[in-house]
């Protein structure tokens, strides 16, 4: 080791106008807030949390219950817009933006418990080829590689036609389909990480090996593991958009917002708002996921930024 | 390269048999088919007559291996709805998502090679902020709603292009767009990626200091070393696209595979839906054991794993 610099060998204490080195701490938070992918992200993503947990506060109105009298009223900014209805109502009356608020709590549901599903599926997959290397590791990868070449949107439409279509079943149907990056970056990660002194060390005092793959390596790829669980969340909330586009994902009435951009389609020519609103919404939630994704792979590994 | 690509082609081989294994196991939960073949008024008389007929009383180990060696030979079955020939109808309408699948790469590669080239050349300025907002944004839209919105603005609003249909080239413009820009995000940060670590690289600075001129360097030298893990990523998103060009196909009303598959679900017809799904999931077998095959043969590093 060098020697120290000065500043160090002669106090520890601060003297009072002595400029203190920052903590690692402070470092860590001037790089998340100066990051505008990380704050904006974070930003928009948890105030669309907070409309999903608030929403029987924030909806104006019931989502469901219809006023055929009062269909189609366009929204605020149009010239026959009423402030009894900001976002306006669809074809069966119903006020648009308590769906609104209503869908992007099927949308974080449904992207979150999927990610949960295909995180622990994938995560174990990877880590356990990234670790054993070997037969485990040539099994796995032939695994990746064979759900990699079925198609995630067919399998799905096919095997929710088949098995029915509710929210629990969209949710394990996904789960069970996307968990392919994870297990790649994750099988990626624990092989550069596995030949590191640090698990031989733990080999050599006789860890047992759920100890050091939990408490050594672990801890060590969970940056990685972030930033691909931000990433999955996403997809899975564009696949099920997309499945209740084509009429076998979430079923009406439940406000899903794939399921609104479908049923407004064939209105679009005349109410364009009615694709318009969900589909921005739908389009903000996953930036704002991507965004904070991307960002927090350039806080905690700046040297992988591509 | 020889031993490398005779490896890979046993993992091919196996990996189409397992999925056929999915596949074939897609019609079991389905439920009975010979009731569904038999339709609503049937007998029980009847159901069992088919049942033998068709062979389902075997057990399923052998029904998978006759099934197996039909699909082998062209045969993927009897459609319930069309009462036809699976394989005709499913290789009918495979051209059709084959040129939506190829308009739409050509479109992913026109736009994104250039621009990561350019953000490449220009790292952490305008044009590159450009490039990759582009490529944030492209990720995030949903691909049903930006065909909505293209189809809004450039066929309803500004009539430019016609909406359904897939009579003439125009057509394909909007459905390409909206199938391939999805891709575009990923190719071009390969490329990007790709074209800075070669720019960088000694034989770049070589070349510059020879005096040739930048357009050379950039295109003969630079370029044609960073694209090649952009062809394999291509062939892989083109198999991706195949297969994700059913919400494409539905809102275009394109006549392809995607939307056979659409109508196919709508009948409840299993044995159609099976063979797209053994179809597609072919092909992009095929094409990432012909990208691995291009990347050994241009990087033989790769071989020796």
């Amino acid at each position: 080791m060098a020697a120290r610099p000065e500043s160090f060998s002669a106090a520890t204490l601060p003297t009072a106008g002595q400029i203190l080195e920052p903590s690692a701490g402070v470092l860590l938070r001037r790089r998340v807030f100066g990051h505008a992918g990380v704050t904006i992200g974070g930003a928009v993503l948890i105030l669309i949390i907070a409309v999903a947990l608030l929403a029987p506060i924030l909806a104006p109105d019931d989502p469901y219950t219809q006023d055929l009298a009062r269909r189609e009223i366009p929204p605020i900014w149009h010239v026959k817009g009423t402030w009894e209805h900001p976002l306006g109502t669809d074809q069966f009356g119903r006020d648009y933006l308590s769906r609104l608020i209503y869908g992007a709590r099927i949308s974080l549901l449904i992207g979150f418990a999927a990610m949960l599903i295909s995180g622990v599926i994938g995560t174990s997959l990877g880590v356990a080829a990234g670790y054993f290397g070997g037969r485990v590791d040539m099994v796995v990868n032939f695994i990746i590689t064979t759900r990699l070449s079925m198609p995630v949107v067919l399998v799905a439409l096919a095997v929710v036609s088949i098995v029915g279509n509710s929210l629990v079943i969209v949710i394990w149907v996904l789960g069970l389909l996307i968990w392919d990056r994870f297990a790649v970056v994750m099988r990626s990660t624990t092989q550069q990480v596995r030949n590191l002194d640090y698990v031989a060390a733990a080999q050599a005092v006789g860890c047992s090996t759920a100890r050091i793959v939990l408490t050594e390596i672990m801890p060590n790829i969970v940056n990685h593991l972030i930033v691909v669980a931000t990433l999955e969340m996403a997809h899975a909330i564009l696949l099920e958009a997309a499945l209740s586009f084509l009429g076998l994902g979430v079923q009406p009435p439940a406000p899903s917002w794939g399921l609104m951009v479908s049923e407004g389609k064939n209105l679009m020519f005349f109410e364009p708002w009615l694709i318009g609103i969900p589909g921005a919404a739908l389009f903000a939630l996953v930036l704002s996921i991507n965004l904070l994704g991307d960002g927090i792979r350039d806080v905690t590994a700046p040297e992988n930024r591509s | 390269m020889f031993v490398y690509a005779l490896k890979r082609l046993g993992v091919a081989v196996l990996v189409a048999i397992t999925v056929s294994m999915v596949t074939f196991s897609l019609l079991y939960l389905s439920g009975d088919p010979a009731m569904a073949l038999a339709g609503e008024s049937a007998t029980q008389q009847d159901i069992e007559n088919i049942r033998r007929v068709y062979g389902f009383d075997r057990p399923i180990i052998l029904q998978y291996l006759s099934w197996a060696w039909g699909a082998l030979h062209g045969h993927l079955g009897y459609s319930n709805y069309l009462r036809t020939d699976v394989a005709a109808v499913v290789f009918e309408r495979l051209p059709t998502t084959m040129t939506l699948g190829a308009a739409a790469i050509s479109f992913a590669l026109i736009l994104s090679i250039p621009l990561g080239v350019l953000a490449a050349m220009r790292p952490n300025t305008v044009v590159d902020r450009f490039a990759l907002t582009l490529a944030v944004v492209g990720q995030a839209l949903p691909s049903f709603w930006f065909a909505l919105i293209l189809i809004f603005w450039l066929g309803i609003e500004w009539r430019l292009l016609p909406i359904t249909g897939t009579e003439s080239w125009k057509n394909f413009i909007m459905p390409a767009i909206a199938l391939g820009y999805y891709v575009t995000p990923g190719v071009m940060r390969l490329t990007r990626a790709g074209m800075l670590e070669v720019l960088s690289s000694d034989y770049i600075r070589t070349a510059r200091a020879k005096g040739l001129r930048s357009g050379t360097v950039l295109f003969k030298h630079a370029l044609r070393n960073a694209i090649i893990p952009v062809v394999a990523l291509t062939a892989v998103q083109f198999g991706f696209m195949l297969g994700g060009s059913i919400v494409i196909e539905t809102i275009f009303a394109i006549n392809g595979l995607g939307y056979l598959a659409w109508e196919s679900i709508q009948r409840a017809d299993m044995p159609v839906m099976q063979a797209i799904v053994l179809v597609l999931a072919c092909i992009y077998i095929v094409l990432t054991f012909l990208a691995d095959m291009l990347n050994a043969f241009l990087d033989p590093r790769i071989r020796v794993a």
